[in-house]
């Protein structure tokens, strides 16, 4: 067990300069797509809350596809499914896209991560009290300035303890990426098991350390909640 | 004249504490009920049968069922075929052992690379998967006599001039099945000099990555990749670049059946069996029918 | 033919992600109602060790802890059989799967049920507790059909999410939906270009057709435990 804790530390962790493996792979593939998907579910969200048919079907029909299927499915589909498409490796665009299993990763992340945001944004932005509303439109803002200063602020501040808890199961569902070859925590952690045979020590280091992650994130968004959500205390 | 009865505080009905927990409790009283019932009726037959089972154990395993563990995605030695079932050499010759030994094999799939986890889980009882004896994996397990032979060599695009060497590797991604000693080989000799290393759980995904590009090489055994790929429809285009490996103490000598160091009386089973059917030709006939060369080397 | 020979392995493979589900759901359904119970109990005893379950198995991801638990649980075993001297029971991959999937997901339904119980007014078991009503009839008749509308939406969330797992269980070797379109694209792998796409998305179509089913079944099971209660206009 020693043996596998002094060789493998370094690649559970950081890995090497060129070669990132391990927990900050993990941590990168859960920014990355956590921030791609916020940027993402803002307008889409806007969108799916809106009374106009043109925009909010297209969008929950992205978010009812995204949600009924496994993530694993989709990962597989980008990475395995979409690459062997001629037309994909046509494009030389596409091409060098696809190629890099990273990129097939962030985006199969992003887009999942986008369609559940999208949901909780929306139900946040269908909850805004009518009132609000009314006396925005009362001082004639326009649709813009109602978004901007009414309505997303009070509806990211709502979805705030719902949109935490999606952020840990992104931080749960990075551990994919180990099937798409992507060299992530679980990775290490399976290359450990496979070499010195303790399938339990293995794991279990890197079950400690997602447990780690998991309760610093809930601590930082427990810090968030007071500061954003003090009006409720 | 009316006489009240004298009201006892005694004998107003007592309220419970009520807790919410004593409302739940009223769920697990439930199964406390089920318990109680299971236990009056059948304590004597439970023990009975207990104590009987405890005088029988104890004696060897006569081994009437023998469970291998196989890695499916590796043809011709073991692949699936199109309605689940397990084909290949590996499944032929286990099945020409079972028959020899009177036994019943069952076939379980697993990843090559919890084979030995699962051997010493005993979720099976041998390791029938093409696995070569190195000594590191002779320090966990056991081995039978040698059931095949074939050396490790290098697949990539016909035409693309590489070499299994680190030099010609540098910076080219090459793809290895997890578990195999082709990863410990491509680990100890290419990473550590610049080459892009990449371990899949089972063989299918190396040849379809490769197939698609994102993998410039692939390091497997040399009848594998000869029958099951380069021959096949798929195959076309890639071709073996570079001589065979040599490297006895990573790449082992041989493949043999994997088995528990404890299990020595199956280890002699088996080794009678193969002797056997070495020597009655049967062996021949089953790889004559996947190789059209000597699988068995000197 | 339209799945080229492998219409039966994928229709298998549906039958046993559905059949996996469905068991699972089970026992993580008692494993919460339990928990849940030890939860709430003033017992520190029974308490403490619930929290810690729920914790840990909340804080790690449920792929590692599959992982994690496959190997284990049949080396477990054999060392508690091998203690008791017994003969060694053989854990089929199909029940160490269910075992695995109703122990990670019991820890998520402890939490639901934990939500639906304090969501019920109390004044309710009080007023049944002064009626005289045992503690298996509180239970019963007032506690858990209220609970059950309050927890509804979360056990419809989590079931879709055990659903989902299952396309995990495929990576620990059990032959579902994913695992026969894996085998389905090698085997095909001579005929196009197409195959890998194809197989993939039939997965994808299957798992929704199965989350749509569950959404509608969830619906009629809401408008039962909701009987009588009056939604408001708005």
């Amino acid at each position: 067990m020693t043996e596998l804790i002094r060789q493998y530390w370094q690649q559970y962790l950081f890995g090497t300069l060129g070669h990132p493996t391990g927990l900050v792979v993990t941590l990168w593939l859960t920014a990355a797509s956590v921030g791609l998907g916020f940027v993402l579910a803002v307008p889409l969200s806007v969108a799916r809350a809106s009374t106009n048919r043109w925009l909010s079907v297209p969008v929950s029909f992205y978010t009812y596809i995204i949600r009924g299927t496994p993530l694993y499915v989709q990962l597989l589909l980008l990475y395995s499914g979409v690459y062997t498409l001629d037309s994909v490796r046509a494009t030389p665009l596409l091409n060098a896209f696809f190629r890099d299993a990273f990129n097939c990763t962030i985006l199969a992340f992003t887009l999942n991560t986008g369609a559940y945001t999208t949901e909780i944004f929306a139900g946040a932005i269908k909850a805004t009290s009518h009132g609000e509303i009314e006396a925005a439109r009362a001082y004639g803002m326009s649709n813009f300035t109602l978004y901007r200063c009414i309505i997303l602020p009070s509806a990211l501040r709502r979805a705030l303890p719902a949109y935490s808890n999606e952020v840990i199961l992104m931080l749960h569902a990075t551990t994919l990426a180990a099937t798409a070859t992507v060299p992530d925590l679980l990775k290490v952690a399976r290359n450990a098991s496979s070499e010195y045979y303790l399938p339990f020590v293995a794991y279990g280091i890197a079950a400690a350390l997602y447990l780690c992650i998991s309760s610093m994130l809930i601590w930082f968004f427990r810090k968030a909640e007071r500061k954003w959500l003090a009006y409720l205390r | 004249m009316i006489r009240s009865r004298n009201v006892n505080e005694n004998d107003l009905p007592q309220t419970r504490p009520l807790t919410l927990s004593s409302a739940f409790l009223g769920f697990a009283h439930f199964l406390d009920m089920l318990r109680r019932i299971a236990q009056e009726r059948v304590p004597a037959i439970v023990l009975f049968f207990t104590l009987m089972s405890w005088s029988l154990c104890g004696s060897a395993k006569d081994w009437k069922v023998i469970r291998f563990g196989v890695d499916p995605s590796y043809p011709p030695f073991e692949s699936k075929a199109a309605d689940g079932s397990l084909v290949g050499f590996d499944i032929d010759l286990g099945n020409a052992l079972c028959a020899k030994l009177n036994a019943k094999c069952v076939w379980v799939e697993n990843d090559f690379d919890g084979m030995i986890p699962a051997l010493q889980a005993r979720k099976i009882d041998a390791v029938l998967s093409d696995m070569s004896v190195t000594e590191k994996r002779l320090q966990q397990i056991d081995f039978t006599d040698k059931i095949s032979y074939s050396p490790t060599r290098m697949v990539a695009k016909a035409g693309s001039n590489l070499l299994p060497t680190a030099e010609s590797l540098r910076g080219k991604n090459i793809g290895v099945e997890q578990g195999t000693i082709q990863e410990t080989y491509a680990k100890i000799y290419f990473e550590p000099h610049g080459v892009n290393v990449v371990s899949y759980q089972n063989q299918d995904q190396v040849y379809a990555d490769l197939k698609s590009g994102r993998l410039d090489a692939s390091l497997q055994d040399e009848a594998q990749a000869s029958v099951g790929f380069l021959r096949t429809p798929e195959g076309e285009g890639f071709g073996f670049c570079g001589p065979e490996l040599q490297d006895p103490k990573i790449l082992g000598s041989a493949a043999a059946i994997g088995l528990r160091k404890v299990d020595t009386d199956l280890k002699n089973a088996l080794n009678n069996a193969l002797a056997e059917l070495l020597k009655d030709g049967s062996y021949q006939t089953i790889a004559k029918k996947y190789f059209d060369f000597n699988i068995y080397g000197n | 033919m339209l799945f080229e020979g492998y219409g039966r392995q994928l229709w298998n493979g549906t039958l046993e992600t559905i059949q996996l589900a469905l068991l699972s759901l089970l026992l993580a359904f008692v494993i919460g109602l339990v928990g849940a119970a030890a939860k709430l109990s003033q017992n520190r005893w029974l308490s403490f060790p619930a929290a810690i379950y729920t914790t840990l198995i909340r804080g790690v991801p449920d792929l590692v802890l599959m992982l994690l638990l496959f190997y284990s649980f049949q080396d477990w075993l054999n060392r508690l059989t091998d203690a008791l001297n017994q003969q060694q029971i053989d854990i089929d991959p199909f029940v160490a799967g269910v075992c695995v999937l109703g122990f990670i997901y019991g820890a998520y339904f402890t939490e639901t049920f934990r939500g639906g119980v304090l969501a019920v007014p109390k004044g309710q078991l009080e007023a049944a507790a002064a009626f005289g009503l045992t503690n298996w009839q509180v239970f019963h008749r007032v506690l858990f059909p209220q609970m059950m509308r309050f927890a509804l939406p979360g056990i419809s969330n989590n079931w879709q999410v055990i659903l989902k797992a299952t396309a995990l269980v495929s990576i620990i070797g059990l032959h579902e939906v994913v695992r026969a379109a894996q085998d389905a694209i090698t085997g095909t792998s001579s005929k196009g270009a197409y195959h890998a796409f194809f197989f993939l998305a039939v997965a994808g179509v299957i798992y929704l057709m199965l989350t749509t089913f569950s959404n509608l079944a969830f619906m009629a099971l809401e408008r039962h435990y909701s009987i009588g209660i009056r939604r408001s206009e708005l």
